[in-house]
Formats: structure tokens, C-alpha cells, sequence
């Protein structure tokens, strides 16, 4: 289990941003008051190793103008999730300023913006709110105390009277005196001085729940009214004068393609066609591209049309999913493959003394991101400095790809963050960067480069090809005793090279990817249990792969989830209460495993789950999970309700969600990612396959993958349960819970178990006739 | 030069005529609001209006909007305030937003026809405008709420002219 991730900034440098090592600034400059930390002087290192230089001026997270306006820079990608608005939100709770004058800007990729827990500036993991609250809260508070005690100088009260004094949407007042002053009056003052040590920082009383005023509110996000306007701006929108446009053009397959030659003579004869640019990719994240260079778009397009590229196809050229899943079948059933991310008590001798033995496999396929804004890049060489216009996840690995792609140190790369169209995991990746910084290059001017849909669904980094086979071993009472899950896939976060992401195996015999595997260390009590990550090389080079929404947790759990309900439906157990039983709370499940189960039945309870008879056909199956990894799991649970027509056709009646995330800062929000992420995992249970076919991804645009669209959309029931823990993720844990809910309720509707992801209604008819 | 009429401008572009409409606005004039998500009219992200019916920009040449007028995103109202784009801010519509500007205009075009829609006539008119967030069910209900709000301002208006 990775508890957690923390990622050096390079190798002489080992040690992680951390908090301690820096200093809360309050600086007072004619342009106003400016909060945030900063790298402790003399501590140069690790904040300054990748991005350019700049000055430390104390302006990390939030800064208030002379006008009052608190504006907040955010280190994370926004990319629906209203990330910016939350921390906005949490330090707003804290300041003690009026949502009205709470402001959002997105952050460079300077070092000094970095997450405070992971040492980086990435977003994925459903770990923003989680490990920025207390970060944030501090910030926030810092700011109060330091407009509080300028305040009261202003207000030439005592130093004892301090405590007198009452903060409230952007206005200290003293009631005693009738004094008051606006944060705008404070900051024009110019009288705040204060600053904070880390162990100041730390000592901070920060609110309790009680005391919020803030957090649990469902304020206006702050995003959304330029979303509907046409005014927010993404990658693509960015204009720069003197811009020339980039379409890629991509071999036949995935990876692994070398041009032999380009033929532009036709291309030459599209008006405003500039250049042919072959790219030179030492960062190895693309292969075999070539980008057309025109005046605009829709002559780069035609150009790019044009050309006539000769390619040597490769070493991948011959595959196909079926050979991947060949391979992961024939690596599953070596006995020394992989490496082990669990390996609890003696499996093979308890499945020795085992009164009965069950054994399933499960798959899933290759899945495309698609997020609805192509993927692209604008590249500028300004002096030396690379600038780089892009919605990017990971702009401190990406900045390092583009500086890669330039052939510069990467303190030379500026990283221009905007709103994302879409994430999900694929701007995670940073392969744009290479063709606008080589295309921009070539031509000595800016240049936009902007994927076609196929461009950007036949070269995603996609969610891997997975096999999975459980085997399961039952004592007299069909207690569950013994547990072997094989886990085979590509390994998407080892393709990035930080062996910070990786995990020592629990045997220490090697470093795993745990982000194929994360899941399957789930909080049942099962005395013997063996969880092996197995990397499916073929895939891993044929395929490069990446985290795409829920990640692992995405297929663990639909092995996990489903084989529970078969050993339970084989031992004449209601399923539900087979993994009540299983929740028991015992030794390092204590506390995460009655989460679950209290989550489980709140699902059960919404759904009326085994309340009344179902008309024949329907069924409902329930599924739970602890996604997306132990040390930051949201409890989740659903209820799924489907009829199955006698021709396998599924129809999803109704998804019943329920998910325990401990603090609710924006109850609102919470519900849309929840269920945003509900209908995600619908999706890729039953609407979104890719396939691939002589190493290429045969599905080019939306009439080939497709995912949900509205005339699809069930009824979705969400019920977040708010205990007062500490906040949790919810971007993607209940993207994880649908499928096995799927699965498991069609068996219950028609006896069918379908084991391969997504479910088709063929499948559902063929495992009909089986049962 | 092909003259676009745009919410309410003539402008000229400097593109060739068979060239399509969604780079036209985006790129020439700037306007990039409308966007850009499948080249192939499957997506729905660059509907715009022609003449007051919702097509896909992608897929229509500057040839086919010769003298005809194009309403985007930015012209569909004069402050962001069309009763969909305050239905959008009130339901809490988007999430990374980029769809959004395809599915009001889309819907825009619904309900300048049928102010009282039911919930299959807003399916089967939204259906073909993806949205990756799945924000489908918000959709729908800021179809709904701005269409009502349509209807009350209507009639209001009606009573005014009676009175």
C-alpha cells in the first residue's frame, strides 16, 4: 500500500517539500498583503531544481489587493472539480472574508506552488482537498491573525483587547468601541507586519466544525458563470501574436513507429502550409509523429492530410488485445511472476485444509480517456525561457517533458496553467508538449498544436488491458479463508520514471506499481491473502498506458466485488451480509472497515435493498469499496437496480450511491462528483471499449467509442455521509463500485455472471444459457 | 473575403470558403467560446445558431452561412443573463465546462420553439451534445428551470399588453 507518495524533486535532493522547512510570510507592499509560505532562505534546492527562476515574494497562495479582493492562487489543475473554488473555500473559512471578494488564478509551475503533502504540483489521486485543508486552513488563519493584529493597531487598541475583536465576511470590528475596519481599510493601512514560524504555523488553533461558517456551505463556485458565457479560457483558447498552428499526424500504431521518410509535395500545395516537422522524441513519449505546420487550423489539417509518410511500423505492429490478454494469461500462470503488494498468513496451505475452492477470472479493456477538449499545447520561445500554454495535471513532470522536448534545462520551462477541458487522468501526461515545443522550434515562431479526435483517442494514454484471476478458499461455515488475486496489466505510473510513485513489494524484492494494484488490499478480514502485481510487458511497451479516472481501484474492485457476491451466492449467503460479516473491524481494518459497512447500509437502506420482491427480470446487487487507496479511502458503497431483458439488453434502472467523506466542504459539489463519477463507472461498464488491432487503436471518434450520453442516463441517488473525520476525495472512488453493482445485480436478475468488462448484452445472453 | 453576419456583425474573415465555420470564429475572430471536440458533428461542443437553428460549426463551411446570421455563445445574450445561462449559474451546471457553450446553445435553440418541453423532447433534442462530466442531469434541470422562467416571463408579458 502506498501511504503515501511523496516525490523528490530530483536525485541529489531527496528529501520532499515539506512544511517545516518553510516560513508563513505577511509582507506589506503598496500592492497589498500578501500570505503564503516560503522556502526558508538559504534552503535553495529543492524549491528552485525545476522551473525558472523567480523571486520569492511571498505570494503563494492568496494575496489581498488594497480593494479588499482576496485572490487565490490555486496549485492544482482544475479540470471540473472546482478545485480552485475549494481552496478558495477553505482558507476563506478560516480568513474570515466574504465570499463575494474570493477570486481564483491557477499557478505556474514554480516550485513554490507545490502541494504541500506530495512535494509537487500534480493532481490526480482524489487527494486535493485531503491533503491541502489543514495547509490551507492554516493559511487562512495566518492571514486573520495578521489583519487582526494590524487591525488593532490601527484601531490603537491595547494589545489585550485583541480577543475583543470580531472577524466576519472581509470586516473586523470591536463592538466595544463601535470600531471597524474593512480587510481593503487594514491592507491600505499598511500597518500588518506580522510573521509566522513553522512551529508558529503549526500551533495554530484552527476552527472546529462547530465554529464553521463556510465549510458544509454550498457557495456559488466561483468557476462557473465564465462557463457559461463563452469567457473561461482552456489550452486551446490561448492566442499569442504572430501564432502559426500544428497538426499532428500519427503512425498506424500505438507505439513504437520510426518515419522513414515525408513526402510534402502535395502538402506544399495547401495555401499557408509551412513546414513538415519530424519529431526527434528523446523523452520517448511519443513515437513516430510528425507535425504539419500552417498559417491556421484548417490548413494545417489540409496539409497535414497531405503528406505521404512512409513508416516502419515496428515491434508492435502484429498485436492485438487478444495477444495481450494471451500474454497477461500466460504471465498469471507462471509462479514466480510479479511482485507481491499483499501477503497476509499462508494461502497455500490454508487453500490445503480448504473445505471448497472457487476460481474466476476477470478483464477489463482498454479504455480511452476522450475528455471533450482535444488534447494540445502552445510553445513560445521568449529569450531563453520556453513558455508552454497548456491544461495540465502534472506540470512539474510536464515542464521537464517539454524542457526534454526542447533540449534545455527545465528551469528554462514556464508552464502556463489554464482551466481543463476535461481531465480524468490523461493531462496527467505530457506528450503535447513535445510537437509544440519541436514544431515552435522548427519554425522560430509560437505554435498551437492541437490534436484531431482521433489524433487524441488513437495515442491516449489509456486505462491498460487487465487480467485478473481470484481464487478463493472457504472453510465448513463458507467462511472465506484463503484469497489469491493476481492482478496483470501494464504499469502506468512506472512508464513516468519517478521511482518516488513505485512501491517496495512487501517481500522487498522489488518496486511495484502500486497504482495497478491499489484495491485489492481491501479492509475484509480474510486471514490468508496474496495479492501479486504482475506488469504485462507486451502491454506495457504496445500500450503505454496511463491513471485514467479511479485507476486501479477501477478493476480491482470489479474482481473483488464480484467474486465476494459468486463465493457468497455459492455458499447460500445473501451477498450483502456475507461482506457485513467480512467487515469485522479486526487488527489493521479497525475503524475503515465499519466505515464501509456503515456505508454499505446506508446504500442497502436508500436502495430498499431486500425489502420486497422484484418483478421477474429485475434485480438489484450491491457492491463496496475503499477506493482509491487505504491511507486515503472514501467509504463508498452502491446499490445498483436492473432489469435484463431475455435478450441480454441490461437496463439500468437505478444507481444508489452512498459515500462516507468524513468533512463536507461543498456539499454540492460533493454530489456532482459523485455522481459525475457514478456515471463514469456506468460508462465504462457498458458503453466504452477500445480495442486494439495490428498495434493501432481501432477507435478513432465518438461514433466507435461511446460513452454515456443523456438518453442513457439512469436515475442516480447520492447520499454523502458527513461524520466529522477528516475530508476525503471524491472525484473518483465511486467510479469504482458501479460496475461490481452492475454485475452483481444482473446475476441476481437473471442468474447470469458476466466476469468481462464492459458488459454487453451478448455476454449477459451467452452467460444466461450457462446458468 | 467571406463576410460573416455574427451576432449582429458583419465581419470579414480571411479564409477560404470551403473552409469550416468553427475555426473561422475561433481562430479569425477570436471568438473561442465555441468549441472545438470531435471535427466529425458528433460531439456537439461547437453548435452554433445559423438563422436560428442549432448546427454544428465543425461541419458547416463558411459557403453555407454566406448571408446568413450566426449567433455563438457570446452573442446568445447581451450579459451572460439568456434564461438558460442563469438557469446553468443557479443549477450549478458545469464542471470543466468546455461542452457547456454547445449544450445552451443547443438547448437555446429548443427552447425558442417550445417553451413547455417535456423530458423525452429534451432528450431527444440534447442527446446528440456529449458531455465527458456527465453533468446530464443538471442539464436537464436547467432546461426545465429556464424554460418555466421563459414561460412566466412571457405570460407576464402578455398581461402587460392586455392591461
Amino acid at each position: 500500500m502506498n501511504t503515501h507518495v511523496k516525490i523528490s524533486r530530483n536525485k541529489l535532493e531527496r528529501e520532499p517539500a515539506d512544511l517545516s522547512r518553510r516560513s508563513f510570510l505577511v509582507g506589506t507592499a503598496a500592492a497589498g498583503l500578501a500570505l503564503g509560505y516560503s522556502a526558508v532562505p538559504g534552503m535553495i534546492g529543492a524549491d528552485q531544481a525545476l522551473a525558472a527562476p523567480s523571486s520569492f515574494d511571498a505570494s503563494v497562495w492568496y494575496s489581498i489587493a488594497p480593494d479588499g479582493i482576496v485572490t487565490v492562487t490555486c496549485g492544482k489543475a482544475d479540470m471540473g472539480q472546482h478545485i480552485a473554488s475549494t481552496m478558495a473555500q477553505i482558507i476563506c473559512e478560516e480568513l474570515g472574508a466574504n465570499w463575494k471578494d474570493m477570486r481564483v488564478q491557477l499557478a505556474s509551475n514554480d516550485p513554490k506552488y507545490n502541494d504541500p503533502v506530495l512535494g509537487a504540483q500534480i493532481t490526480g489521486g482524489s487527494w486535493s482537498t485531503m491533503m491541502n485543508f489543514d495547509a490551507m486552513s492554516r493559511a487562512g488563519a495566518a492571514g486573520r491573525m495578521a489583519l487582526i493584529d494590524a487591525a488593532a493597531s490601527a484601531m490603537a487598541l491595547p494589545p489585550f483587547f485583541k480577543d475583543e475583536l470580531i472577524v466576519r465576511e472581509s470586516v473586523i470590528t470591536h463592538p466595544k468601541s463601535k470600531k471597524s475596519m474593512s480587510f481593503a481599510d487594514i491592507v491600505k493601512s499598511g500597518k500588518i507586519t506580522r510573521t509566522f514560524t513553522p512551529d508558529e504555523l503549526k500551533a495554530i488553533k484552527l476552527k472546529t466544525p462547530d465554529q464553521y461558517g463556510m465549510i458544509g456551505v454550498s457557495v456559488p463556485q466561483l468557476d462557473i458563470p465564465s462557463k457559461t458565457n463563452g469567457t473561461a479560457k482552456y489550452g486551446i483558447d490561448v492566442m499569442l501574436p504572430g501564432m502559426l498552428y500544428g497538426k499532428i499526424v500519427t503512425p498506424p500504431v500505438r507505439f513504437g513507429a520510426t518515419v522513414k521518410s515525408v513526402d510534402d509535395s502535395e502538402a506544399k500545395k495547401v495555401p499557408g502550409f509551412i513546414k513538415a516537422v519530424i519529431l526527434d522524441d528523446k523523452t520517448a513519449t511519443t513515437s513516430g509523429w510528425v507535425v504539419a505546420v500552417a498559417n491556421t487550423y484548417a490548413n494545417a489539417r489540409k496539409a497535414a492530410d497531405a503528406l505521404k509518410i512512409s513508416y516502419d511500423n515496428g515491434p508492435n505492429a502484429r498485436l492485438s488485445s487478444q495477444s495481450l490478454l494471451d500474454e497477461a494469461k500466460r504471465l498469471q500462470a507462471l509462479d514466480d511472476s510479479g511482485l507481491f503488494f499483499v501477503k497476509d498468513g499462508d494461502t497455500a496451505s490454508a487453500f490445503g485444509a480448504a473445505a471448497k475452492v472457487m476460481e474466476a477470472e476477470y478483464t477489463t479493456s482498454i479504455n480511452i480517456h476522450a475528455p471533450m477538449e482535444p488534447m494540445n499545447a502552445t510553445a513560445e520561445l521568449k529569450g531563453d525561457i520556453w513558455h508552454l500554454y497548456s491544461g495540465n495535471q502534472f506540470a512539474t513532470r510536464s515542464g521537464a517533458i517539454a524542457a526534454g522536448a526542447a533540449g534545455v534545462d527545465p528551469k528554462y520551462v514556464v508552464m502556463h496553467q489554464s482551466w481543463l477541458g476535461g481531465g480524468f487522468g490523461r493531462r496527467l501526461d505530457a506528450d503535447m508538449m513535445v510537437p509544440a515545443v519541436q514544431a515552435a522550434k522548427a519554425v522560430g515562431k509560437p505554435v498551437k498544436v492541437i490534436y484531431s479526435r482521433e489524433n487524441d483517442m488513437t495515442m491516449d494514454f489509456s486505462r491498460p488491458l487487465t487480467f485478473q484471476k481470484i481464487k478463493a478458499g472457504l472453510d465448513n461455515d463458507g467462511k472465506l479463508i484463503a484469497l489469491n488475486h493476481d492482478v496483470v496489466s501494464a504499469w502506468p505510473t512506472q512508464r513516468w520514471g519517478i521511482p518516488d510513485f513505485l512501491s517496495p513489494s512487501v517481500d522487498k524484492k522489488g518496486a511495484l506499481d502500486a497504482f495497478t494494484v491499489n484495491g485489492a488490499d481491501f479492509f475484509y478480514s480474510v486471514p490468508n491473502h496474496n495479492v501479486r502485481a504482475i506488469r504485462n510487458e507486451m502491454a506495457h511497451n504496445a500500450t503505454p498506458s496511463g491513471q485514467l479516472r479511479s485507476v486501479a481501484p477501477g478493476w480491482t474492485f470489479w474482481a473483488v466485488e464480484s467474486m465476494v457476491d459468486e463465493i457468497a451466492h455459492a455458499v447460500g449467503k445473501d451477498p450483502a451480509l456475507y461482506r457485513i460479516a467480512m467487515l469485522d473491524g479486526k487488527g489493521a481494518n479497525d475503524g475503515g472497515a465499519q466505515r464501509l459497512r456503515n456505508t454499505l447500509l446506508a446504500a442497502m437502506g436508500m436502495a430498499g435493498y431486500g425489502t420486497k420482491p422484484l418483478p421477474k427480470g429485475e434485480g438489484m446487487g450491491v457492491a463496496c469499496v475503499s477506493s482509491q487507496e487505504r491511507a486515503t479511502a472514501s467509504w463508498t458503497a452502491c446499490v445498483a437496480h436492473v432489469a435484463v431483458a431475455p435478450s441480454g439488453e441490461v437496463k439500468v434502472k437505478k444507481l444508489t450511491v452512498a459515500t462516507d467523506v468524513g468533512t463536507q466542504v461543498h456539499p454540492d459539489n460533493i454530489r456532482a462528483q459523485v455522481e459525475g463519477a457514478a456515471l463514469w463507472g456506468l460508462s465504462l461498464a457498458m458503453y466504452e471499449k477500445a480495442t486494439l488491432k495490428d498495434g493501432g487503436i481501432e477507435q478513432t471518434n465518438f461514433d466507435s467509442y461511446t460513452p454515456l450520453r443523456m438518453s442513457q442516463l439512469p436515475d442516480v441517488a447520492v447520499n454523502v455521509i458527513a461524520n466529522g473525520e477528516k475530508p476525503t476525495g471524491v472525484g473518483e472512488p465511486a467510479v469504482t463500485v458501479i460496475a461490481p453493482a452492475l454485475g452483481n445485480a444482473i446475476f441476481n436478475a437473471c442468474g447470469a455472471r458476466v466476469r468481462a468488462l464492459p458488459i454487453t448484452a451478448e455476454a449477459v445472453k451467452a452467460a444466461m444459457n450457462k446458468a | 473575403m467571406p463576410v460573416l453576419n455574427i451576432n449582429g456583425r458583419n465581419m470579414s474573415v480571411e479564409a477560404a470558403n470551403d473552409s469550416p465555420l468553427l475555426w473561422a470564429i475561433r481562430e479569425q475572430l477570436q471568438m473561442t467560446g465555441t468549441k472545438f471536440g470531435c471535427g466529425a458533428g458528433l460531439c456537439g461542443a461547437c453548435t452554433v445558431h445559423v438563422n436560428g437553428e442549432a448546427v454544428r460549426s465543425c461541419q458547416t463551411s463558411l459557403s453555407d452561412v454566406a448571408g446568413k446570421k450566426i449567433t455563438t455563445i457570446e452573442g446568445l445574450s447581451a450579459k451572460g443573463d439568456h434564461p438558460l445561462q442563469k438557469a446553468w449559474i443557479a443549477e450549478q451546471v458545469p464542471q470543466c465546462g468546455y461542452c457547456q457553450s454547445g449544450q445552451i446553445m443547443q438547448a437555446a435553440s429548443l427552447l425558442a420553439k417550445n417553451s413547455n418541453p417535456t423530458r423525452d423532447e429534451v432528450v431527444a433534442h440534447m442527446d446528440g451534445n456529449l458531455c465527458r462530466c456527465m453533468t446530464y442531469s443538471r442539464i436537464q434541470k436547467a432546461i426545465m428551470r429556464a424554460a418555466s422562467e421563459m414561460r412566466t416571463a412571457s405570460n407576464a408579458a402578455t398581461e402587460r399588453r392586455a392591461t
